[in-house]
């Protein structure tokens, strides 16, 4: 039995590759990623006296990115609601306004920590405004993000098995022989799914909503465009990996292999800008690092379309080259093989009567 | 021929899994391709399906709209009813209006599937599965219909049922083209081509490849098989003598189409054990 066993995963290649290659990468890559000491919070300083102030923040965890003398208050609250900052020091006043992104659970933390012991030297004492999550509330922060990322479990995961199991059925070439083209049959195989996984969203953000009191208080519109790009490249990816498997068990496993770095490298948990550079380039390929983005910007911050014109066009980038792949792989399946071939054979197709 | 295979050879990596094999499928009429295991059936109808391209040689189809096609698979969607894989074929090959529903109904009693119309493709019996198949395809009425293997795995009265089924769509003008492995289902052809290993073995009409039966034909009793070019039918042994000169104790007896088919088979094979092309096309 054990000898029948390593002497069919022999044949299977792409296993013994993920069970020995995988856990090397994942481990290196998720080690990079998670990191809970946050460093380099993109900081902004204004006001008349921001020089100084900026001076005086020789903390590590900041990372002084702007400095605007000319600037007040107003425009610091919106480089924290445009995710420019996520800390915003106000000076000009009787003492230092601090305002920060509590969207940012681990850096305002991190950057509380840091103003203490700051404010035990300097013996400044500002004023601090933590806006958006003013309670530093996890789930505030988390059910956004976690919304997104059951959707891409769910997602990805089932819609990997859709072309696999037509194949597996024999019923591929039915398909292949009927007047299908490609496109018709991705788009067959997704909407469904689209507007099942559009249900599962509304409901898991009306739970969170209720349950876990998170605010919604953006644009309902800007959300659901965010939404559709982001669940459409997510189907699309499943849909990508089914057309690339022969069968069911190798699309579960590739289609595992694109859901777990989103766990760590989309932002949902560690800052993408505290990663390593060498890992940071994986999540700005991840979809649900841009809903994230779009998620918690309109529920918790508000953002208008204007200001998330980047994650927006980004998913719509990767929702045309997820789509276009997975139309264009599966074309392969659709039309006659032996491309190379063709140039030696002659096939005429009348118009039968 | 109306449609068909001219001279098509199909190359697989190193091995050619057709080499100049010529398939006639004429309106009204069926074709039989017959051969065992491998012998290149099914990839005849996935060239002549445009599922594959020759890489030498001639294929005359209809638009892909106008094909009917079953593989040797299911061919139907197991967790869909019989009425929803039909309504699916429908939307498929875009039929609207009422002619389809009126054929859709025609088929369920013709196949005598009206009954379990309800019920789901994964419970029917394999007979009705293939007979569930064969009606998706009839229903857009293609002018070619390409069916491998549909009555493998069949009891005796569905695969009857099944060739009622092809018969009358021949009836109905289709050209039609039917994969088996049984020889003697090929007696009903209008034309058979006999496949073995990639290669014409024999091809014509029934009664060609019977007349062009070589040798004599011997039968024979006993448990033990009697000489290497020798075959079980019933109780007794068919001996094939391509030379004419039977076995002692052999009985000469008047071949038929089915041991017609089989001589054809095992001249096949020993060509190609001689490293010949078999030169017989009826």
């Amino acid at each position: 039995m054990v000898f029948k066993e390593f002497r069919e995963l022999r044949r299977d290649r792409r296993t013994v590759a993920m069970m020995i290659a995988l856990p090397v990468i994942l481990l290196v890559v998720f080690g990079y990623a998670a990191n809970f000491r946050v460093s380099d919070i993109p900081t902004a300083v204004v006001g008349p006296s921001a020089s100084q102030a900026a001076a005086l923040l020789n903390e590590p965890a900041f990372h002084v990115s702007e400095i605007d003398t000319a600037a007040g208050e107003p425009a610091a609250r919106d480089l924290l609601r445009d995710g420019k900052a996520v800390v915003a020091v106000v000076t000009g006043g009787s003492a230092p306004l601090i305002l920060m992104d509590g969207s940012q659970l681990f850096s305002v933390q991190t950057a509380e920590t840091a103003l203490g012991k700051m404010a035990a030297t300097t013996r400044v004492q500002p004023r601090v405004e933590i806006l958006y999550n003013p309670d530093l509330s996890t789930s505030w922060v988390m059910v956004p993000g976690l919304a997104g990322l059951i959707l891409v479990f769910i997602g990805t995961l089932i819609t990997s098995l859709g072309v696999v199991r037509e194949r597996q059925a024999g019923t591929l070439e039915q398909l292949a022989v009927m007047p299908f083209r490609a496109w018709e049959v991705i788009a067959g195989k997704i909407v469904p799914y689209l507007i099942v996984a559009a249900v599962d969203l509304v409901v898991i953000v009306a739970i969170g909503m209720g349950v876990f009191h998170v605010p919604f208080a953006g644009n309902v519109g800007t959300f659901a465009l965010g939404a559709a790009l982001f669940l459409l490249v997510t189907l699309g990816m499943g849909i990508l990996v089914s057309t690339v498997s022969q069968n069911q068990g190798q699309a579960i496993q590739l289609a595992f292999m694109l859901v777990m770095p989103q766990v760590l490298l989309s932002g949902l948990i560690f800052p993408v800008s505290s990663m390593a550079l060498g890992v940071r380039w994986i999540s700005y390929v991840l979809p649900l690092t841009y809903f994230i983005q779009i998620s918690r910007g309109v529920m918790l911050k508000a953002m208008p379309i204007s200001d998330l014109w980047e994650p927006i066009g980004l998913l719509a980038v990767l929702a045309v080259v997820v789509l276009g792949l997975a139309v264009f792989r599966f074309r392969r399946d659709l039309a006659p093989s032996g491309r190379k071939e063709r140039a030696a054979a002659r096939s005429e197709e009348p118009v039968a009567s | 021929m109306s449609w068909g295979l001219r001279e098509v050879t199909v190359t697989r990596g190193h091995t050619e899994a057709l080499a100049g094999v010529t398939v006639p499928v004429d309106r009204a009429g069926v074709t039989v391709v017959v051969g065992g295991d491998g012998a290149g059936k099914s990839t005849c109808l996935q060239v002549l399906a445009g599922l594959l391209k020759p890489s030498l040689g001639t294929v005359l189809r209809p638009q892909k709209e106008r094909i009917g096609y079953v593989p040797a698979t299911a061919g139907l969607y197991a967790d869909l009813t019989v009425q929803e894989n039909l309504d699916f074929s429908a939307s498929a090959y875009r039929l609207a209006g009422r002619a389809w529903w009126q054929r859709a109904m025609a088929l369920l009693e013709q196949t005598g599937l009206g009954p379990a119309r309800h019920r789901l493709g994964g419970q029917l019996s394999g007979g009705m599965q293939r007979k569930l198949a064969v009606a998706m395809s009839l229903l857009h009425a293609p002018v070619l219909l390409l069916l491998d293997e549909p009555t493998t795995g069949v009891d005796p009265v569905s695969r009857a049922e099944l060739w009622r089924l092809i018969s009358a769509a021949a009836a109905d003008g289709t050209a039609v083209a039917v994969s088996t492995t049984y020889v003697n289902e090929a007696a009903r052809a209008a034309v058979v081509v006999l496949l073995e290993a990639g290669k014409t073995a024999a091809s014509g009409t029934p009664a060609q490849i019977l007349d062009g039966f070589p040798g004599r034909l011997g039968v024979m009793d006993g448990a033990e098989r009697p000489a290497p070019l020798s075959w079980r039918r019933g109780v007794t042994w068919r001996v094939w003598a391509p030379e004419g000169a039977l076995p002692a104790g052999a009985r000469p007896a008047a071949p038929d189409f089915e041991d017609a088919g089989v001589a054809a088979a095992l001249a096949g094979q020993r060509a190609a054990l001689a490293g010949q092309r078999p030169g017989r096309e009826g």
